[in-house]
């Protein structure tokens, strides 16, 4: 049950950085890859229609947390109160952005917002790969189940770090760089002309730093947790999940040095998706892990929520999960093909 | 005031109650966008898609701001509020995963097709995405009702190890009697404030002299229906929601009707200040014995005063939650009067051209937002001290590592953005009106 539980709740975090993270990627890189407001609303008709139920696999995800592993979800909401706060407003700032932007049609209100949705969509990035940097090094979780974090400390890795140190802040890059990279090929897919061909070549050089970047990560990770990769040989997922994140790389050069660009971005999906399952199969069970003292982990097994609610849950939540692949094949149906910037007073 | 408590429950209520307005639009104008769609296809009159399109763009901006606005409290309830969370996740996070999964997708999938898609779509599939909007939305309202009605009235839970709240069953705590009451009784609300909204709208246009068909439209669906739902609103719906809190609640029902002393012969106190030090109802305006017969069907029903309870189960603030029971119910009745008026003078032919009317109706659309909001706000205020009506109390429920110092922190920076936000909405907003009706999207 809690295993089942754990990868519900992972699967659900990793398809919203894939399907968010697109959204993430073509923001961090509009202002560079688009230079007029033709091309802006390019960019935007093809991340407009997809953004809001991007970010609902986020909501989802902490709901099924909530539901699971309530006193996960407690622990972990409270003790990063300020950067979860900085979270909401950056959405905030992303939505409005995004939705505003079209309706004046006027060059200065269209630059406030241009910046908007790229500063948002770089910060976001950094901090949910901070998070993840917390989460692996670990927080100072006591004996109530729960800890207090301040943002930073000395930006060292020590027994009272802050929420950003050095390690914290390297994941929260390698997090930007690799949704940029995931967006760039978004963008090399769904647009045409010369914004694609600006993406395409931003492309490789950003996937060259990806790769970088995650070998320092992991470099990083190995001296910050060692505990991490413990259980890797005795973890079969882990193992095929490298193989899928591996495998996506290949696919991403292939499909850029082929020009098949959709392939290249199904490639970095398998990326992103492998690189956070492997993550989730050395960490298992644990869920946030106390620099204090193993015996405060909360683990999937010590936070598990009452049986009788986990086994009503099972019910629903698969057949929600497989309406809502209908809606998205029925989304991406409606808007396939490259996209064109819409009418001046429709569309974003 | 550097009490934690303190700020956690007024950055909820402040969110919350800022969060609402949006939501309280949409969910009502879905179904009006629906019902005009639906005409459209009918009839083949031009005249109701082209208000659907307005109503879209309207729908499409005031949807955004609900969500920026409404993700905050999804955050919430584990940044502010890790102990209710962990105590009572259990139970309370079904409906609100259920939320996420079917009916935040649903919005989230369709929303850019119903306000973009009209080109792209088929007339049935544009219409389908409006119902997909519609049924999202409600559902959306049922899920957040669900979990509110467990913290007033819990069903369906047991008490597991160490004191957490664990689901027991899944179907009672689903249909709380409490939830289904509540959500006729709030979703009815809905469709009075966007009956209102669209009445405002046309009386702004009638009295301009501008878009006269449109004008014309948009006033007669707007009274119709505001008078329906605020009629059905009042009855059953208010009066049902009036007994489950007598039956479940009575010591805040008390404190809402402002009763001190227990007895028969009720009154329903309509005008006065409750003075809770002495213990009365200071320059009462009553009407004898109605509270008795409103609350449990006769005249000469023993209806319990303050008194009879302990003190620490009275509620924390009977001042707050007495006058926003009052302003409930008589807004609640100004708004059947207003609507009844419009029906009227609809039905004489001369609604469009009573300039008194309209003018009323242009300047009444504030109303059922401030009666929805002290609506919810007997709700929350009544159910104090409690956060779970009899089992936790409000006070057992914050982040026990989170300080004064950030909530005010980030209770200040929402106060910030929202002013910011609130500019922008009624600036777009407003050139939405002021432009008027969209003219039909060219097949692509």
């Amino acid at each position: 049950m809690e295993m089942l539980w754990f990868w519900l709740t992972s699967v659900l975090v990793a398809i919203y950085v894939v399907m968010d993270g697109f959204d993430f990627g073509a923001g961090i890189l509009h202002l560079f890859v688009a230079k007029t407001n033709e091309e802006r609303r390019e960019i935007l008709g093809a991340v407009g229609p997809l953004w809001d139920g991007n970010e609902v696999w986020l909501l989802a995800g902490g709901g099924t947390m909530f539901l699971a592993f309530p006193r996960v979800l407690g622990a972990g909401f409270s003790g990063f109160y300020l950067p979860l706060f900085l979270v909401l407003w950056f959405i905030l700032l992303r939505a409005i952005s995004i939705e505003f932007r079209s309706h004046v049609n006027d060059g200065l209100w269209r630059h406030l917002w241009d910046t908007g949705f790229a500063v948002s969509s770089i910060v976001l990035p950094v901090l949910f790969g901070a998070a993840l940097g917390n989460v692996l090094r670990g927080v100072p979780l006591d004996a109530s189940g729960y800890f207090e974090l301040p943002l930073w400390t000395s930006f060292r890795v020590g027994l009272w770090p802050g929420v950003l140190d050095w390690y914290t802040v390297l994941i929260g890059v390698f997090a930007l760089v690799t949704l940029a990279a995931h967006g760039s090929l978004f963008l090399a897919w769904k647009t045409g002309g010369p914004v694609q061909e600006r993406s395409v070549a931003l492309s490789r050089k950003l996937w060259a730093a990806v790769v970088l970047v995650w070998l320092l990560a992991t470099l990083a990770s190995f001296l910050v947790t060692p505990v991490l990769f413990q259980n890797l040989p005795s973890a079969p997922l882990a193992w095929l999940a490298m193989a899928i994140f591996l495998g996506g790389l290949v696919v991403v050069f292939l499909g850029l040095n082929q020009k098949k660009h959709l392939l290249a971005f199904l490639g970095s999906g398998a990326f992103i998706l492998g690189i956070l399952a492997a993550t989730a199969a050395c960490v298992y069970p644990v869920m946030l892990r106390s620099t204090l003292n193993p015996n405060y982990n909360l683990t999937a097994v010590n936070s598990l929520a009452g049986r009788t609610g986990l086994n009503a849950a099972t019910g629903w939540w698969f057949i929600a999960f497989v309406i809502v692949l209908g809606y998205y094949t029925y989304l991406f149906r409606v808007h396939r093909g490259k996209v064109k910037a819409a009418v001046e007073g429709e569309g974003y | 005031m550097g009490d934690p408590l303190f700020w956690h429950r007024l950055q909820f209520g402040f969110t919350v109650t800022y969060h609402y307005l949006f939501p309280q639009l949409t969910m009502g104008l879905a179904f009006i966008i629906v019902l005009l769609k639906a005409l459209g296809l009918k009839t083949g009159e031009a005249q109701y898609s082209e208000a659907a399109r307005f109503w879209i763009r309207i729908f499409g901006i005031n949807f955004v701001v609900g969500v920026v606005t409404g993700i905050p409290m999804e955050f919430q309830f584990g940044t502010n509020w890790a102990e209710f969370s962990r105590i009572s996740g259990g139970v309370i996070g079904q409906s609100l995963a259920m939320e996420g999964m079917f009916a935040f997708f649903l919005e989230s999938s369709f929303l850019g097709l119903l306000v973009w898609g009209e080109r792209k779509l088929s007339p049935r599939a544009h219409f389908g995405a409006a119902v997909a909007l519609w049924i999202g939305s409600w559902l959306s309202g049922y899920f957040i009702i669900v979990t509110n009605a467990f913290m007033q009235h819990p069903v369906g839970y047991t008490m597991g190890p160490g004191g957490i709240f664990q689901l027991a069953d899944f179907w009672a705590f689903l249909l709380n009697p409490w939830a289904i009451a509540q959500y006729v009784h709030n979703m009815l609300a809905t469709v009075v404030t966007a009956s209102f909204v669209v009445a405002a709208v046309g009386a702004f246009w009638a009295l301009k002299g501008l878009h006269p068909a449109q004008a014309r439209l948009n006033l007669k669906a707007g009274v119709l229906l505001g008078f329906v739902f605020s009629l059905l609103l009042a009855f059953p719906a208010g009066d049902i929601s009036g007994k489950m809190v007598a039956k479940y609640q009575p010591v805040s029902l008390a404190a809402m009707e402002g009763r001190f002393e227990s007895g028969p012969h009720a009154e329903l106190v309509m005008v006065g200040q409750p003075n809770v030090a002495k213990g009365r109802i200071d320059n009462p305006i009553q009407l004898p014995s109605v509270l008795s017969f409103l609350a449990y069907g006769s005249f000469s029903a023993n209806v319990k005063g303050l008194n009879e309870f302990p003190r620490e189960q009275w509620p924390t603030s009977i001042e707050l939650l007495y006058y926003a029971y009052h302003i409930m119910v008589g807004l609640g009745t100004l708004l059947i009067l207003i609507m009844g008026i419009g029906v009227l003078l609809n039905w004489k032919g001369r609604l469009e051209t009573s300039r008194a009317m309209l003018w009323v109706l242009m300047l009444a659309f504030p109303f059922p937002y401030i009666a929805t909001s002290a609506g919810w706000a007997v709700a929350e205020f009544g159910r104090q001290p409690w956060l779970i009506y009899g089992l936790l109390r409000t006070a057992q429920g914050p982040s026990p590592m989170v300080h004064a110092g950030e909530t005010v922190f980030t209770s200040l920076g929402f106060a910030g953005i929202f002013v910011v936000l609130s500019f922008l909405f009624v600036y777009l907003i407003g050139r939405e009106i002021a432009h008027g009706p969209v003219s039909p999207a060219p097949k692509a």
